[in-house]
């Protein structure tokens, strides 16, 4: 069984990595970037959102990783390789900040979304406010250094190079969360998800916990974040903070499936498909309607499929496998 | 040294506050008696506005007039939210209603994006500014205190003498009991939600004597009503109606003395170091 | 009036009750009583419709309780006091009754009610502004019939009223059960004070494990060896 998943992991990253050299337009390649990147993201939101820690204001985070990096670059010429490690260090600095005082005190559920909520926009709101060197609504772009492409300014103008660095970075993501999922960490997590007063008793350390799967979650979404930056080329607190990416985060993992390994992955294919897809049909003519599509779908995935596209599919596969275990296990014969 | 500066901000602080004790009031009457925390109230206001807007500018109401159609259409909006939405998943995780109604949040964004345009819609009145001694306030402003002071206390007066409003009152503290009582708990949810549709309406009618509308009008002062809600413990109104007037404050002063923005930074920062101090809010009681 | 007949309830695939055969008259007192766990709250849920009932037939005066919905059980005439008085805390007593008279039928004797209330039980009115959870166990108990009667039932369920009240109170409770009895009240009481209740009603069944082990009147059921030596340890 384990043979079988090696090679198909193998086969599949030998296929992922030689995608761009077989002649992939530019196009497609950078709405593959594009889903790469948030992938990263969305999954490093799912590590909380699994357990129940739902946050509605991990655009913070993003926001946090994405503009450390570009102001200590434009303004103090740092380069990257100082900055994402600085980013890092803050992001999980305001993770622990928000973070141990909401566990500490039982903040959970309800109450903990909307703190959440509150950090995204305390971020946004404080981007605004230093508008002087954010350039505020209208954002602002790390100044290129030279052609483009440099190692040292960790900025790369061939969208080849990107692809392979944000291959890298999704299947780190993929890597951690399946580590996470396959530690015992995770049965702590689930437990604590479920009755934090019995996980508390049978001596799971609960704020412990759930502060490290927080500062994960944290300091991978700003380093999504980075990537995005550093790609993009441009920021603006709207797509890298605020409550719109945030809710975009939450639904792209809901839709995909929360409890699975590629669920978000899935996810970010579905969003940006639909948009991409809407985009080259209708133009900017209906600006909007793929917000209104992904709204329409969140609320018909939450009432009749809560587990997700790939979760609901996963569920009956693994649903006929588990029977089939049993039946055979019983002894019965199928009739 | 008195400043006759800082008494006008504080003067409009508190005119501000009423307006978001409003805001908070119906979101508050929505959770604590459903349960639920509908994300996307804002969105709803925000339409309201746009009704107003249509109604008044467009169609060429009369402004009473549409304002209460605005009150109408956003009370069957929140009608239609708990019905469609809220309902088929009241039994389920928290979470579930939290993601279903920030869906809502996008769609009714979108769709207003999609049938009125992303420009800033004004209503065009210039509504006076009265001088007291010297302090300049806003007569809107001062119209929209009044008015959300005479809604809360229509509310007030509805929960405690009619029947309905017991029923709502009772539902939050013993669901199952009600149907001994011969009341049907879908209905006592459906009639809420209207009431805090209705609130939300009323919010608008205020909202838009003062500010502009456009679609994404919800994400500037729909945080801000969570925190207010939270702050004051969420589901308790009373709370909510202090904490609105305390982060009023906050905003309007933090705003006299630095840029508007540090206002709010400074409010949602207080936002959460309460959160720390006393997470169930002034008035909530520990769950 | 009430009738039972092979009635059987679940919780989903766990069998409360099985066939049950059961009826109240009008006018009449009857008890159920029995250990715990015998499935009385359940028998009294299954009537007043909080738990569907399985097979069987549910008439009151004929109509056949298990296509009503539960809410309108309470407009059929039967009023159900609950297992632990389940009273809305932070409701004042007079509010709380308020509740009581909900249905449009009670609501046009709203004034008329509220004063037999207070007459029966008259520390209520004392405390008509008190919030309902700052009241004493048997005070707690009072509100809670009281807040039932004013429906005006025809049949009023009782589910364990003495329960977790001193011995003091309890008999002030059961006073008052044979008070409403006087008044003309039909009641159906479901209780695990086997002594002081089979003194109260006319008749009584004995529920255990889900089925009447034994039905008669109150006197024959105190006589009954195997009642007393089981439950009454004499």
């Amino acid at each position: 069984m384990n043979k079988n998943n090696t090679l198909f992991y193998i086969i599949g990253a030998v296929i992922l990595m030689l995608l761009p050299f077989v002649g992939v337009p530019q196009y497609y390649l950078h709405v593959l970037i594009t889903i790469l990147i948030y992938s990263f993201i969305y999954t490093s939101w799912a590590l909380m959102g699994r357990f129940g820690l739902v946050s509605l204001g991990h655009g913070a985070f993003m926001a946090i990783g994405a503009y450390t990096v570009a102001m200590l670059w434009n303004y103090f010429h740092l380069t990257p390789w100082i900055g994402i490690p600085l980013a890092l260090l803050f992001s999980m600095i305001v993770a622990i900040l928000i973070g141990y005082p909401c566990f500490r005190f039982r903040i959970v559920g309800h109450y903990f979304a909307l703190v959440t909520l509150a950090l995204g926009e305390v971020i946004r709101m404080f981007i605004m406010a230093l508008r002087d060197h954010t350039g505020g609504d209208l954002g602002m772009t790390p100044d290129r250094y030279e052609l483009g492409t440099s190692v040292y300014a960790l900025q790369f103008a061939q969208k080849e190079t990107f692809y392979i660095i944000a291959l890298v970075f999704w299947a780190f993501g993929i890597w951690v969360w399946k580590k996470v999922d396959a530690s015992m960490e995770r049965y702590a997590l689930e437990a604590i998800s479920e009755d934090e007063d019995a996980a508390a008793s049978v001596g799971i350390h609960v704020t412990r916990q759930k502060l490290r799967i927080t500062m994960i979650s944290a300091v991978m979404t700003a380093l999504g974040g980075v990537l995005y930056g550093q790609y993009q080329m441009y920021i603006n607190p709207h797509t890298v903070g605020g409550v719109g990416i945030s809710l975009q985060i939450v639904f792209a993992v809901v839709a995909g499936g929360m409890y699975v390994a590629f669920g978000p992955t899935v996810g970010a294919i579905i969003t940006i498909s639909l948009a991409e897809f809407l985009r080259v049909l209708i133009g900017t003519a209906m600006v909007g309607l793929d917000n209104t599509i992904y709204g329409l779908m969140l609320i018909l995935f939450i009432i009749f499929l809560p587990q997700g596209v790939l979760g609901a599919i996963l569920e009956k596969g693994s649903r006929k496998k588990a029977l089939r275990n049993l039946t055979a296990a019983m002894g019965l014969t199928s009739k | 040294m008195f400043d006759i500066y800082l008494l006008e901000a504080i003067i409009n602080g508190l005119l501000l506050g009423g307006v978001l004790a409003l805001l908070a009031l119906g979101l508050n009457l929505i959770f604590g008696v459903i349960d639920v925390v509908w994300i996307c109230y804002a969105e709803l206001v925000m339409f309201g506005m746009y009704t107003i807007f249509y109604c008044y500018v467009k169609f060429g109401f009369p402004l009473i007039l549409a304002c209460v159609a605005g009150i109408a259409v956003v009370a069957v909006l929140g009608f239609l939210v708990h019905f469609l939405v809220i309902s088929p998943i009241l039994g389920t995780a928290p979470i579930n209603q939290l993601l279903a109604t920030g869906g809502l949040l996008f769609f009714l964004q979108s769709v207003a994006t999609l049938i009125f345009g992303i420009e800033f819609r004004n209503i065009g009145l210039r509504l006076p500014v009265l001088e007291f001694f010297g302090m300049y306030i806003s007569f809107a402003r001062l119209l929209a205190f009044c008015t959300a002071a005479i809604g809360m206390t229509v509310l007030y007066l509805f929960l405690a003498r009619t029947y309905m409003g017991a029923a709502i009152r009772a539902i939050s503290q013993d669901r199952e009991v009600m149907v001994l009582m011969g009341v049907n708990s879908r209905k006592v949810y459906l009639f809420t939600s209207a009431i805090g549709g209705g609130l939300a309406g009323l919010a608008a009618c205020l909202l838009v004597l003062q500010y502009d509308v456009h679609p994404a009008l919800g994400l500037s002062f729909g945080p801000i009503t969570f925190m207010i809600c939270v702050l004051g413990g969420l589901g308790n109104m009373i709370g909510g109606f202090i904490a609105a007037f305390i982060f009023s404050q906050i905003i309007t002063i933090g705003g006299f003395y630095f840029q508007l923005e540090w206002g709010y930074v400074i409010a949602f920062a207080v936002f959460i170091i309460m959160m720390f101090i006393r997470p169930q809010g002034i008035l909530g009681s520990r769950s | 009036m009430l009738e039972l007949q092979a009635v059987n309830a679940n919780y989903g695939s766990f069998q409360a009750l099985f066939d049950i055969d059961l009826s109240v008259e009008q006018g009449e007192a009857v008890a159920v009583i029995g250990p715990n766990g015998a499935g009385k709250t359940t028998l009294l849920r299954v009537i007043s419709g909080l738990i569907p009932a399985g097979e069987g037939t549910l008439t009151m005066e004929g109509k056949n309780l298990k296509t009503v919905s539960p809410h309108s059980i309470i407009e059929l005439g039967i009023a159900h006091v609950p297992e632990n008085r389940r009273l809305f805390p932070r409701m004042t007593v007079e509010d709380n009754l308020k509740m009581g008279g909900f249905i449009p039928a009670a609501r046009k004797e709203y004034k008329e009610r509220l004063e037999f209330v207070y007459e029966l039980f008259p520390i209520l009115a004392e405390r008509c502004a008190q919030l309902a959870g700052t009241l004493s166990g048997g005070e707690q108990q009072m509100c809670a019939i009281a807040r039932a009667l004013m429906s005006n039932p025809k049949l009023l369920l009782m589910d364990e009223p003495s329960a977790g009240l001193a011995p003091v109170i309890v008999q002030r409770i059961f006073e008052l059960v044979r008070q409403i009895r006087e008044k003309g009240f039909t009641v159906l009481i479901v209780e695990q004070n086997i002594q002081q209740v089979l003194q109260v009603v006319d008749r009584a069944y004995l529920l255990e494990v889900g089925s009447i082990k034994v039905r008669g009147t109150s006197a024959e059921l105190l006589d009954s060896e195997e009642i007393r030596k089981a439950y009454i340890g004499v």
